[in-house]
């Protein structure tokens, strides 16, 4: 997995909540079997005024010049500011694949679905939780000033603003270390097999139709 | 001992290790795989030289991007006509005979949508961890299962280890007392809970559903609720054993037998929340207070009674309410102070993994039996949850039934609930839907959805425009039949 320590970016603002993954890339983009090249494609139905499918060349399809990450401003931004429960609805992990591959690596909205949360960090993607309060002052700064950029720093768990302002935000340490070695998790589970065998063991003892029904 | 939950019960007979981060290894029953969510994951096993942990846990069927046409469903999937979606249905059919996985394959019996196949085949059983590629995997807590949605690297992560590196949720109890009247379903028991508690409700927690409407309600109407606590924020809803769970998992093709079906029913008696057991939010309705819900506007939790007028965006608390109902209305073409039960639909869809059942198809086909579709109406789609299903819904008839009121029958598939093959709404249009998100663009790019109960879908149909069911059943009472 990608590791994730620190970033300064651009940010893009979409200034909604409940923003669903279905939102993010919609299901015709899902018929894949590969992991990458969902980026041309992210929030595609609010991006280009026409009918996107997969496959096609994106270069030449016309932008929605009313969506916001369209306007020339906020072209490479690679923080995402939004509002609350952000990729909430259906577990597709093809929504973070597909801001990662757009160019996001950050994030920043007041709350998040859970299980989009969750699928982030497999992603080297950071999803920082700031307050309401804290967001809006951000959404508030962005408006006036072109070319902002905020320093997302995960070692220290903060948010830095040009102006000096420092937004301390928290995440589990599992997750953090994670993210920050880009550690393979598969792995990490499997220094621990022996424990899940004796629990295997254990279990087909009290409960045995658990297994062996299924061949 | 300390008084526990059914959640905490379900989490503490899983652990393997908690680790010194505070995360910890979560052992997983059971594993549905579908087309969608699980290529990226065999690839990685494959990348790294993995195999399955175990394969008996496993369990596989296609659903979510095949067709549900006959015609094209014939030729199996070298007929399916779309090049990507072939590859994809052809993949897990490989992966599976590859790694060795269980799989119900596009036409045999068996097949069905992933949480529509899990129960009726008995793979999911009460007290097992279940997960799937799929947000609506809460639906297996109905059979008091601690089931959730993952995304494909966690599908990597089961498959490779058995175990999930998981955090303990926060415990959350809806209770709903009293008796549902004629016409009220569970899907308007948990459309008015998420209106209730909101989209984000339940997020951080896993929710159990109690009191007399859930121990009333079949184990059908219980998946029907707990599938939608994931559209409240919940990735988990579950619902208590009782006789009912019993005799529902009774002589099903995986439940143990014998002796072994003893054992297990001693064990499952005991899958209910202590009397003092601890809640971290409790919430409470009222059957009194709900009657058929339909959704009005871009999220689940932008619901209301049918005989309600669509919202105002003056009429909202806050800034923030207003602009969100604006853009809801903006985008679904509505006035506020329209009444709900004027609307007029272009399409209906029946079927999805939170209403596709036997339950659903009959209490569709009761409003539906003598009636004809209204000439406005383009398209009506019953689309049954499994081939299971499908054969049941026909050796009653009810396929007859639809097909003479002006419905199309369909091959079981998730269909037009994300559109994913060519079940689709085109822009602008209104659809009476029995599935679980009314998200913009879900049923097709423009596509507007109204979520609503099987009964009020086939109401929706006849009459041309969203409608109340009680009217038609009023009407029809004399059969004697309640839904």
């Amino acid at each position: 997995m990608k590791a994730f320590t620190q970033h300064r970016g651009l940010v893009g603002p979409m200034d909604r909540a409940n923003i669903d993954t279905d939102m993010i890339i919609p299901k015709q983009f899902l018929k894949s079997i590969k992991r990458s090249g969902f980026g041309p494609n992210l929030f595609d139905e609010l991006r280009y005024l026409d009918h996107g499918e997969p496959g096609q060349d994106c270069t030449d399809r016309p932008l929605n010049p009313d969506f916001t990450l369209n306007e020339p401003r906020y072209r490479g931004a690679s923080i995402l500011l939004a509002q609350k429960n952000f990729g909430c609805g259906s577990s597709r992990e093809h929504a973070p694949w597909a801001l990662e591959d757009y160019g996001f690596n950050v994030v920043i909205a007041p709350s998040y679905a859970d299980i989009f949360y969750n699928n982030c960090f497999k992603n080297g993607v950071l999803p920082v939780i700031l307050s309401e309060a804290e967001v809006d002052i951000l959404f508030l700064e962005l408006e006036g000033a072109e070319g902002y950029e905020l320093d997302v720093n995960l070692v220290n768990q903060t948010v830095t603003s040009d102006s000096g302002e420092v937004f301390s935000f928290a995440l589990d340490q599992f997750r953090k270390q994670c993210l920050l070695q880009g550690l393979d998790e598969i792995g990490l589970t499997l220094i621990q097999a022996e424990k899940i065998r004796q629990y295997e063991v254990e279990r087909e003892k009290a409960h045995p139709w658990v297994y062996g029904a299924i061949k | 001992m300390v008084a526990r939950t059914l959640y905490d019960k379900l989490w503490d007979s899983h652990l393997v290790n908690e680790n010194d981060d505070g995360s910890s290894l979560l052992y997983i029953d059971r594993h549905v795989l579908h087309e969608v969510t699980s290529p990226q994951a065999f690839e990685g096993l494959r990348i790294a030289g993995r195999a399955p942990w175990r394969l008996d846990t496993n369990i596989a069927t296609p659903d979510h991007n095949i067709s549900t046409e006959r015609s094209e469903r014939v030729a199996g999937v070298a007929g399916i006509p779309d090049e990507i979606s072939r590859i994809q249905v052809q993949t897990l059919d490989d992966n599976c005979d590859h790694f060795g996985i269980k799989e119900f394959k596009m036409n045999e019996m068996g097949q069905g949508i992933v949480h529509v196949m899990g129960p009726e085949l008995g793979a999911t059983m009460p007290g097992m961890t279940v997960v799937c590629g799929d947000s609506h995997t809460a639906t297996h807590g109905a059979l008091a299962c601690l089931a959730h949605g993952i995304g494909t690297s966690e599908v990597e992560h089961v498959l490779a280890t058995q175990c999930l590196v998981s955090t303990k949720m926060k415990n959350m109890r809806v209770n709903v007392e009293g008796t549902v009247g004629l016409g009220v379903t569970p899907k308007d028991v948990v459309l008015a809970i998420i209106g209730k508690i909101g989209t984000a409700g339940g997020s951080g927690h896993a929710i159990e559903f109690s009191g007399s409407v859930f121990r009333d309600m079949s184990i059908e109407g219980r998946m029907t609720v707990c599938n939608m606590a994931i559209e409240a924020g919940a990735r988990v809803g579950m619902v208590a054993v009782d006789e009912k769970t019993i005799s529902y998992c009774k002589g099903r093709e995986f439940i143990p037998k014998g002796d072994l079906w003893l054992q297990a029913v001693s064990y499952w008696q005991t899958l209910v929340s202590d009397d003092d057991a601890f809640f971290d939010i409790e919430v409470e309705l009222h059957a009194d207070d709900i009657i058929p819900q339909v959704t009005w506007g871009t999220s689940p939790e932008m619901v209301a009674p049918v005989t309600a007028l669509v919202p105002r965006p003056e009429d909202q608390v806050n800034k923030e309410l207003r602009k969100g109902v604006e853009r809801a209305l903006d985008y679904m073409g509505l006035e506020g102070g329209t009444p709900i039960a004027s609307i007029s639909v272009d399409r209906v869809f029946i079927g999805s993994c939170t209403n596709s059942r036997i339950e659903d198809m009959r209490e569709a086909a009761h409003v539906a039996k003598g009636r004809q579709v209204a000439g406005s109406i383009k398209q009506v789609l019953i689309v049954p949850g499994s081939q299971m299903v499908k054969a049941q819904a026909e050796a009653e008839g009810l396929d007859k039934i639809f097909i003479a009121a002006g419905m199309e029958w369909r091959e079981p598939g998730c269909s037009m609930c994300l559109a994913m093959n060519a079940d689709k709404l085109g822009d602008g249009e209104h659809c009476a839907s029995t599935s679980n998100r009314n998200f913009e663009g879900r049923q097709g790019k423009g596509g507007r959805t109204h979520l609503m109960s099987p009964a009020m879908a086939a109401a929706a149909a006849v009459a041309g425009h969203i409608v109340d069911v009680r009217l038609f059943l009023s009407e029809s009472s004399s059969t004697g039949v309640e839904l």
